[in-house]
């Protein structure tokens, strides 16, 4: 096997491959997960460290198609933050990707993701957005922009939902768009991600190939090959290897991450979008909003000082899950003394 | 003169919520406690912060009875919109204690009347209105101590340790009772009052203890490590006490060994438990019935994908959002069973503090030992009021927990599929996400799944894994408190009760028996019943089922369990709210002695 064969774990990319997908042929979800199997091949992540959360709909099948060698959990509809969360206590050293859709976090699944946001659970986040409800058949979903005719010509008549600007407006320190169909940046996004330690949402679109790819769907492949205004080329530069790198060629933005690691953030035009000034963010949002010609993607905010929750909750090295009766029990002096304030 | 009752009676606090008398009343109820006597006090109080009427019952019982009496020998009444009830509730030959300017239209001649004038007596204590009207309520503390001859160094000793740490309270709050006390000594004649506390040597070694606090220690013990909650009466104390005995108990050189987190809702308490317990952490949430409503999907996850949980579910009067500040025992059936499709839980049914310590922390172990989640069953009555209790013990076994493979252990073995019964007791073994070993990944799901955690509509494949898990929980039987039996073996009538019902069934068999009505009881402390629970009911000709709920939830439970057993198993029921009587259940059982219903 060549070193190119293999991460820095020594393991293949096979290594990170799960079962066979059971979606529809051409579906953008499928391309996600082939994008999270290079993100931690290539990231070198030991996947016996991680978890697989996901709720319910087409999205939450996928984490049983990537990663056979991580731990699964399927939870139920919306709810998967707060099966994330608990996990991500219950041992601070998961590395925990979340896989959701649309229905499942716009909908069902709103309250609990803003929680996790403003809790900042130390987790990637991936809403597959597709727009609609694919297991049930077609339904539109709270992320569906007013007015979008889909297959049928039922139109939507409810303005959409944008998880990014909900997700800056709670504090999140990581919020990334993206397009299921540009591997180079979701994989550079994902792996930035997962090197940041807090919340980090990538909201990707992602065309139902079945009930939402019509020619002028916001959501169709189509219109995302045209119409995809990327804010920056994403690199993601790790941290043993951004010593040797030193110059970065052309007009680029280098952002530092706390690890060492850097996001390298390449200008497309004469302007670079610079993360972490949150009023640029919030001008890329507004402009999203108004120019319903484009979908911006690239990484729209990143605070890298955000303090992730188990850093809140003080947790220690060892993790809670693997602490015993000595660790644990007080002794029979300190048992004496909560019983004396009941006496 | 009536003859001398001595420490068998109750006093009666009727005040305003929010006066600030739950101090006054707590160490009115101390005091007999620290003076060797068995003492019971229940706060009676509504959902609401100030303002609406609220009682405070405390029942000395030199017997050591700790169930509500329902009669009132001595009332204090400050309640200017109560009064006329709270006069007219006095017991004949009762004593009455009175705001005197409340008192005017009081007329009744067959109790005595001690009018009070509370304002006039704090006054020089406080300038301000407000710490007078706190202030007030420790004027009745020393009436109280006075009349019914209440030790005098312990009331100031209890004064102390209630406002421990604060010497200027506690002085100024010591004062007060000596004036309240003071001013009864030259006013009334103490030894005309016929209630008496006296010392007795009856409570050395008790505690005297909520048990919401005694479920958050037995967390503790039991080595909870996470806790996801969303306040919600009569529950949140057990999640505050638990969070403030690890901060004091579990943070070693700056890091916590606990994690809580206060959750948006009850559907995200319990995932974020369910979460915890799958990554290997004991984890735990408590609620009420609302919350239980929306755990529901969740309760079915963890139960058809086998992850430990302890859900505590402390609870009060339903349906909706009902009397949150009344008691009740009416979330068994819907505890056993949560959510949809063929669901029944491990439920444990706790009688009386200690056992709400004991199972407290058992039901970490048994949410382990059998992967999924757990509900321990206590309610208002004893969750929110003192109790006495058997001193707690020490625990001396390790944690159970359960059947869980680490690397070392897969190393030793040829293959590991999640869902598959081993061991011929239902029960699988489990890996902890983030073991280093090929064999120990596996993908938890609800949907079908099959013995190795594989995705299936298979009917064969899908049947295999639900019966196993019914015969795991039916097994756990095994390692449930087996009920508890009392009275005659030989004896034909039974009175089958669980929970905070012990109370009163147990001074109701005392009352029958003073009549002549011989029965046998089973306090049952677990579902899925015991097999002993068949036996008993079997052995009988007749069982009364005591419970507090409207519909008999517990008596469908075991007319379904024992074949042929609807025609003598009859439900005695009270739910109105009150924590139960022993009269109540006294008049049902009397009454269907003296003519048999028909069921």
């Amino acid at each position: 096997m060549s070193e190119a064969d293999s991460n820095a774990l020594g393991l293949a990319k096979k290594d990170y491959a799960g079962a066979k997908s059971t979606l529809c042929l051409g579906c953008g979800h499928d391309q996600i997960t082939r994008e999270i199997i290079e993100a931690a091949f290539h990231s070198g992540v030991d996947p016996f460290n991680v978890v697989k959360t996901s709720g319910i709909g087409c999205s939450s099948k996928t984490p049983a198609y990537f990663i056979a060698q991580g731990y699964g959990i399927n939870s139920v509809h919306g709810r998967m933050p707060s099966v994330a969360t608990g996990a991500n206590c219950a041992n601070r050293h998961l590395v925990t990707l979340g896989v959701s859709g649309d229905g499942d976090t716009a909908s069902i699944g709103m309250g609990q993701f803003c929680h996790a946001v403003r809790r900042n659970t130390d987790m990637v986040y991936i809403v597959e957005n597709n727009g609609v409800y694919g297991l049930t058949k077609g339904q539109f979903s709270a992320t569906s922009e007013k007015g979008v005719r889909k297959k049928g010509g039922d139109v939507n008549e409810f303005a959409e939902i944008d998880l990014c600007a909900v997700a800056v407006e709670l504090g999140c320190g990581f919020v990334a768009r993206s397009f299921s169909g540009d591997a180079k940046q979701m994989v550079a996004l994902i792996r930035a991600a997962i090197q940041h330690e807090g919340f980090a949402l990538i909201d990707c679109i992602s065309p139902c190939v079945t009930f939402n790819n019509l020619s002028d769907s916001p959501r169709g492949f189509d219109w995302l090959r045209e119409h995809n205004l990327k804010l920056h080329e994403v690199g993601f530069v790790p941290e043993y290897e951004a010593q040797s790198v030193d110059q970065i060629p052309g007009k680029t933005l280098r952002v530092d991450m706390p690890d060492g690691s850097y996001i390298s953030l390449s200008a497309l035009d004469e302007s670079i979008h610079d993360p972490t000034d949150i009023q640029a963010a919030r001008r890329v949002l507004e402009r999203d909003r108004l120019d319903k010609g484009h979908v911006y993607t690239g990484l729209i905010y990143y605070n890298p000082k955000s303090e992730p929750l188990h850093e809140v909750l003080h947790l220690g090295d060892k993790p809670l899950s693997l602490l015993d009766e000595s660790e644990l029990r007080p002794g029979r002096q300190a048992f004496d003394g909560i019983l004396q304030a009941y006496t | 003169m009536s003859p001398t009752v001595v420490n068998d009676f109750t006093v009666t606090v009727a005040t305003v919520n929010g006066s600030g008398s739950a101090s006054s009343n707590t160490i009115l109820a101390k005091t007999v406690f620290r003076m060797g006597v068995p003492v019971t006090p229940k706060n009676l109080f509504p959902s609401n912060i100030a303002g609406l009427p609220t009682w405070f019952l405390i029942r000395v019982s030199e017997k050591g009875y700790q169930a509500r009496t329902g009669t009132h020998e001595v009332v204090i009444a400050l309640n200017a919109e109560t009064v006329a009830k709270d006069a007219a509730s006095v017991r004949k030959g009762g004593v009455l204690i009175v705001d005197e300017k409340i008192a005017g239209g009081i007329t009744r001649d067959d109790i005595a009347v001690h009018k009070v004038p509370f304002a006039e007596l704090v006054k020089p204590f406080a300038p301000d209105p407000r710490l007078r009207k706190l202030l007030a309520n420790m004027i009745y503390v020393g009436v109280a101590t006075d009349l019914l001859g209440l030790d005098r160094e312990t009331v100031m000793k209890v004064v102390a340790d209630q406002f421990a740490g604060r010497e200027k309270i506690v002085k100024l709050n010591q004062e007060v009772v000596k004036v309240g006390l003071e001013y009864s000594r030259d006013t009334f004649d103490a030894a005309k009052c016929p209630f008496k506390v006296e010392s007795r040597d009856l409570t050395r070694d008790k505690l005297f203890i909520e048990g919401n606090a005694a479920a958050a220690l037995g967390a503790l013990m039991g080595g909870c490590t996470f806790v996801g909650w969303y306040p919600i009466t009569p529950s949140s104390s057990v999640c505050e006490e638990l969070i403030h005995l690890a901060k004091e108990h579990r943070v070693v050189g700056g890091d916590h060994r606990f994690a809580a987190v206060q959750a948006e809702d009850e559907l995200a308490s319990l995932g974020l438990v369910l979460g915890a317990g799958w990554a290997g952490a004991r984890a735990m949430t408590a609620t009420a019935g609302p919350g239980i409503s929306l755990m529901a999907e969740f309760a079915g996850f963890g139960y058809y994908a086998e992850i430990p949980a302890v859900v505590m579910d402390i609870q009060r009067v339903g349906p909706s959002t009902g009397m949150p500040t009344r008691t009740q025992q009416c979330d068994v059936s819907s505890c056993l069973n949560l959510s949809h499709g063929d669901t029944g839980h491990i439920v444990l049914l706790p009688g009386g503090i200690d056992e709400i310590y004991e199972q407290s922390q058992q039901a970490f172990d048994l949410a382990e030992r059998y992967q999924t989640p757990v509900f321990l069953l206590s309610d208002l009555d004893m969750g929110m009021n003192y109790w006495m209790a058997e001193r707690f013990a020490y625990p001396e076994r390790p944690f159970d927990r359960g059947k869980v493979l680490d690397a070392e252990q897969l190393a030793q073995v040829k293959a590991f599929a999640r869902y598959k019964d081993v061991d011929g007791d239902g029960i699988p073994y489990r890996t902890l996400p983030g073991t280093h070993h090929a064999l120990a990944p596996y993908f938890t799901r609800g949907s079908g799944h099959t013995e190795t955690a594989a995705y299936t509509e298979d009917s064969d494949e899908y049947q295999k894994v639900v019966d196993r898990i019914k015969r795991k929980i039916d097994g756990s039987v095994r390692d449930t408190p087996a009920p508890i039996h009392e009275g005659d073996p030989d004896c034909d009538v039974g009175v089958l009760h669980y929970g905070s019902t012990r109370f009163a069934v147990e001074e109701a068999r005392d009352m029958l028996a003073a009549d002549g009505i011989a029965t046998k009881a089973m306090r049952v402390r677990a579902l899925p019943l015991h097999a002993e629970v068949v036996e008993f009911v079997q052995s009988c000709r007749v069982v009364y089922v005591v419970e507090q709920n409207r519909d008999g939830q517990m008596a469908d439970i075991v007319r379904l369990k024992v074949p042929g057993s609807a025609g003598l198993i009859k439900k005695v029921l009270y739910y109105a709210g009150m924590p139960l009587s022993a009269t109540t259940v006294v008049e049902q059982i009397t009454a269907d002695q003296r003519e048999p219903s028909h069921v």
